[in-house]
């Protein structure tokens, strides 16, 4: 081969991956590209509390109510309802045009099945669903809701935005088993799945779905018009290197992240072709949960010297570090929201170390090792826990920091055995804010023990019957006090200790707008110029 | 050589039985649960329990195992945990990106090293020796990832030449699939250039100083031809064995690669199944790791046989 042969290879070659058309839809302003969070695996928002899942169930699904900015219930799917004066019959209307990907209407029996399928599931949808004697479909554009007696939270439950959000579904889908996983996408949401374009661990596609009829409010949380922009939306389920999806965003590769990790906060900040736009004003909150079975924490005082040991700020200053995403928040439901407030929280709030050391000793504390659980490999936590060991150890606590993998960590939380079998005392999580936001949601209040099922197994008859108040309360000053009164005593009997509030930003590129207070991550309303 | 070729082929039997066995039993002794991962966050002992029956994990090990094994010998192996879809299926797709990636991988590193080390031997000793020799330490040396985030920085935000991650498949032609591979795979041989360049090197230099080397030259042969018919000839055997070595290690070990450039491969589907102790997924994928280690193995044998006539089967 001569020289001029192998200049003339290498121009070819040039050309050929410098063609315009290999800059793919890359530029496309109909083809919006997302990086999610995680990867989404379980297409069943209903069967997985997975925020993958419920987030997927945006896309494809509708809501009968919604929660707006303000975390205030508003319909959605529903155009009208009514209530009888004993509060024990509820009567709703759906909006006109509401229809299916697969062109049939939505119907009273559709939202029934759907609903009885999610009361299955979800946890405020079980609570509600003890309250409901039945329900039927009078006409096919509307659906009734008997209860046995009155209860409070109807439309909160209804209109719920985090997991599991009680999404509609043909009944044919909403048939199945509760614990078998549905296989028919069909929704009647804004966007349309496309099942055959999804390839699990690297993408995953929706259109446009041409006639959905958004309704005539502006966006607001999950609630009001769901307007869509694009054609086209691509989650990138391959991308999950931080630094990679920084770099694919700075390249203009994708368009959104939908987790932009803390440590690359200035550098976006700093882009001028990048944006971190606001899209939510509830905040995530930083948990650790005592296990209430076993030694040392099967014991009230020894968790309130816990409680006192555990000032906020360390733990957000190690896991955020950005000083404008991160605030102080001594509440068990989440600050901003109806029920946020600091009372009854002095233990924490007030926190210091000689009050934890002399808690402690008071305790009795015979000198148990705590086996705190701490995950390697989840970075939006894996900082908390040798925050914890630490705080732990300057309160006169000895602790056993065990390093192990997140799912380790999913696996032997859930396993009630003694300590010397595999047990565990302490584990610390993160929770999205609508998920704690009330004391039905906050699956840390549930204190029925061993039967309450959520990991810790709290026991505390006084706070299951402040509960039972709440849940059977239907005026918001009553809830509110009631609510207050469940803190109170979450705070006393220290079910959990919060840690502290923070944003988890997202960054997009500056040719996205369209950007609303969301509760979650959702894809409506945003246009790509 | 038939008798050897159906003697290797049956001992994969046991090979792979073995695998599986140790494999099974390995996952199940491991902490973590898949339903417990399952089942969200927010979820509470009955729902795991309930998705654990479901998922058939509370039958006993042998009976776990009697399925499974039942099923491979049927050629099925699986449906996966996580994302409910045939573990083939998985494989299948996953296979494309992986082989793409070992297979230019392996031409880069094949088309770079060889000659650079024929060229060391030839002038061994020289600057160029010394410094392919500096170099080779540094390719092993220097951390995937590290090499990657280089890379990017320069070729991809720098001066813009290619995308910073993804993979198109080859049937949306061979540009984007290009453009979109040739990153990882620069990056991913840097450090197979540095291994066989020295094989090769060390390999070529014991051939040169062969008698039949000597007549070759007094022959009156061209250098190239000494090199290449004479010297890279018979110095080939150690070459292709750390090249198939090394592919093999391509297709199971492309884990970071794959993670910094967002690849959707084996690898990453491995990584995957792991942290999500989808047992279907993980024991398939590596039964099929186990099978491509024995075929290139196999393969690497036999052109033995081609490229030294003395091996004989």
């Amino acid at each position: 081969m001569n020289v001029s042969r192998i200049a003339a290879a290498i121009a070819a070659t040039a050309s050929l991956l410098a063609a315009p058309g290999f800059a793919q839809a890359q530029g496309d302003p109909k083809v919006l590209r997302i990086v999610p969070h995680s990867n989404l695996a379980i297409l069943d928002p209903i069967w997985t509390t997975a925020y993958m899942s419920r987030n997927h169930g945006y896309m494809i699904y509708d809501t009968l109510f919604g929660t707006d900015d303000k975390s205030q219930i508003k319909p959605q799917m529903v155009e009208s309802w009514t209530e009888s004066p004993d509060h024990r019959l509820w009567t709703f209307k759906l909006r006109k045009g509401l229809e299916f990907h697969d062109g049939k209407p939505v119907t009273g029996e559709d939202v029934v099945a759907s609903l009885a399928r999610w009361g299955k599931r979800d946890a405020m949808g079980s609570a509600l669903m003890t309250f409901v004697e039945r329900m039927d479909s009078p006409t096919p554009d509307s659906f009734r809701i008997f209860l046995r007696e009155a209860c409070g939270f109807v439309l909160e439950a209804l209109g719920k935005p985090s997991s599991n959000v009680p999404f509609i579904m043909p009944k044919r889908v909403a048939d199945t088993d509760a614990f078998k996983q549905i296989d028919d996408y069909t929704g009647s949401g804004p966007y349309i799945f496309r099942k055959d374009e999804f390839k699990p661990g690297d993408k995953a596609i929706y259109v446009r779905n041409p006639k959905y009829v958004p309704r005539k409010e502006a966006p607001s949380g999950s609630t009001g018009g769901k307007h869509v922009y694009v054609e086209r939306v691509e989650w990138n389920l391959a991308l999950r290197d931080a630094q990679a999806q920084v770099n694919a965003l700075q390249k203009g590769e994708v368009d959104i992240l939908e987790a932009l990790a803390f440590d690359h906060y200035e550098t976006v900040k700093k882009d001028a072709s990048l944006q971190i736009p606001k899209y939510s004003n509830v905040n995530l909150q930083y948990m650790a949960r005592f296990n209430h079975l076993h030694k040392p924490f099967n014991d009230a005082k020894v968790r309130q010297a816990v409680m006192a040991a555990f000032s906020q700020e360390p733990f957000l200053k190690a896991q955020v570090g950005v000083k404008e995403l991160y605030k102080g928040c001594a509440s068990m439901f989440t600050c901003g929201t109806p029920y946020g407030s600091p009372v009854g929280s002095d233990i924490q709030s007030k926190s210091n170390m000689k009050k934890a050391q002399g808690l402690l000793k008071a305790s009795g504390y015979d000198g148990t090792p705590v086996v705190l659980m701490k995950p390697t490999d989840l970075a939006s936590i894996q900082k908390l826990p040798d925050v914890a060991a630490q705080l732990l150890r300057q309160a006169g606590f000895k602790v056993d920091l065990q390093a192990m993998d997140w799912q380790t960590l999913v696996g032997r939380r859930a396993k009630k055995d003694p300590i010397d079998k595999g047990g565990w005392n302490m584990f610390l999580t993160a929770w999205q804010g609508h998920d704690i936001w009330n004391p039905i949601a906050n699956a840390a209040l549930d204190t029925r023990g061993e039967a309450s099922g959520w990991f810790g197994w709290a026991k505390d008859d006084k706070l299951v019957e402040l509960r039972a108040q709440f849940m059977r309360a239907t005026e918001d000053a009553q809830k509110k006090k009631l609510a207050e009164a469940i803190q109170v005593r979450a705070f006393e009997v220290a079910t959990h200790a919060p840690l502290g509030e923070y944003t988890q930003p997202m960054a997009a590129r500056k040719n996205i707008s369209g950007f609303f207070i969301t509760n979650g991550n959702l894809y409506w309303n945003l246009k790509k110029n | 050589m038939y008798t050897f070729l159906a003697r290797r082929l049956l001992a994969t039997i046991p090979v792979l039985l073995v695998v599986a066995v140790l494999v099974f039993l390995m996952l199940r002794l491991t902490p973590g649960d898949p339903a417990a991962i399952l089942a969200g966050d927010a979820a509470n002992t009955e729902q795991i329990a309930q998705i654990r029956t479901g998922l058939g994990l509370d039958r006993p090990i042998i009976v776990q195992f009697g399925i499974w094994a039942g099923n491979l010998l049927s050629g099925d192996l699986g449906e996966s945990f996580y994302y409910k879809q045939k573990v083939t299926t998985l494989i299948a797709h996953r296979l494309e990106p992986t082989v793409s990636l070992a297979a230019l991988t392996i031409l880069i590193a094949v088309a770079v090293s060889v000659p650079l080390g024929v060229l060391a031997a030839w002038r061994f000793g020289s600057l160029f020796d010394r410094m392919l020799m500096g170099f080779s330490v540094i390719g092993f040396s220097v951390p995937v990832f590290v090499l990657a985030y280089i890379l990017i920085w320069l070729i991809s935000l720098k001066l813009g030449w290619l995308p910073v991650q993804g993979y198109q498949r080859l049937a949306d032609g061979f540009g984007p699939w290009l453009r979109h591979l040739l990153l990882p795979s620069i990056t991913l041989s840097v450090i197979y250039i540095a291994l066989i360049a020295r094989v090769t090197r060390a390999s070529v230099l014991e051939s040169l100083g062969e008698d039949y080397i000597r007549t070759a030259r007094a022959k009156g042969l061209p250098e190239l031809r000494v090199l290449v018919r004479h010297a890279l000839a018979n110095a080939a055997v150690p070459i292709v064995t750390v090249i198939g070595i090394g592919i093999a290690l391509l297709i199971g070990g492309v884990v970071v690669t794959e993670s910094v450039y967002a690849i959707p491969g084996l690898g990453r589907l491995t990584v995957d199944a792991v942290l999500a102790r989808d047992f279907p997924t993980i024991q398939g994928v590596i039964l099929f790791f186990s099978f491509v280690y024995v075929g290139i193995n196999l393969l690497v044998d036999l052109s033995y046989v081609f490229l030294d006539p003395r091996i004989r089967y």
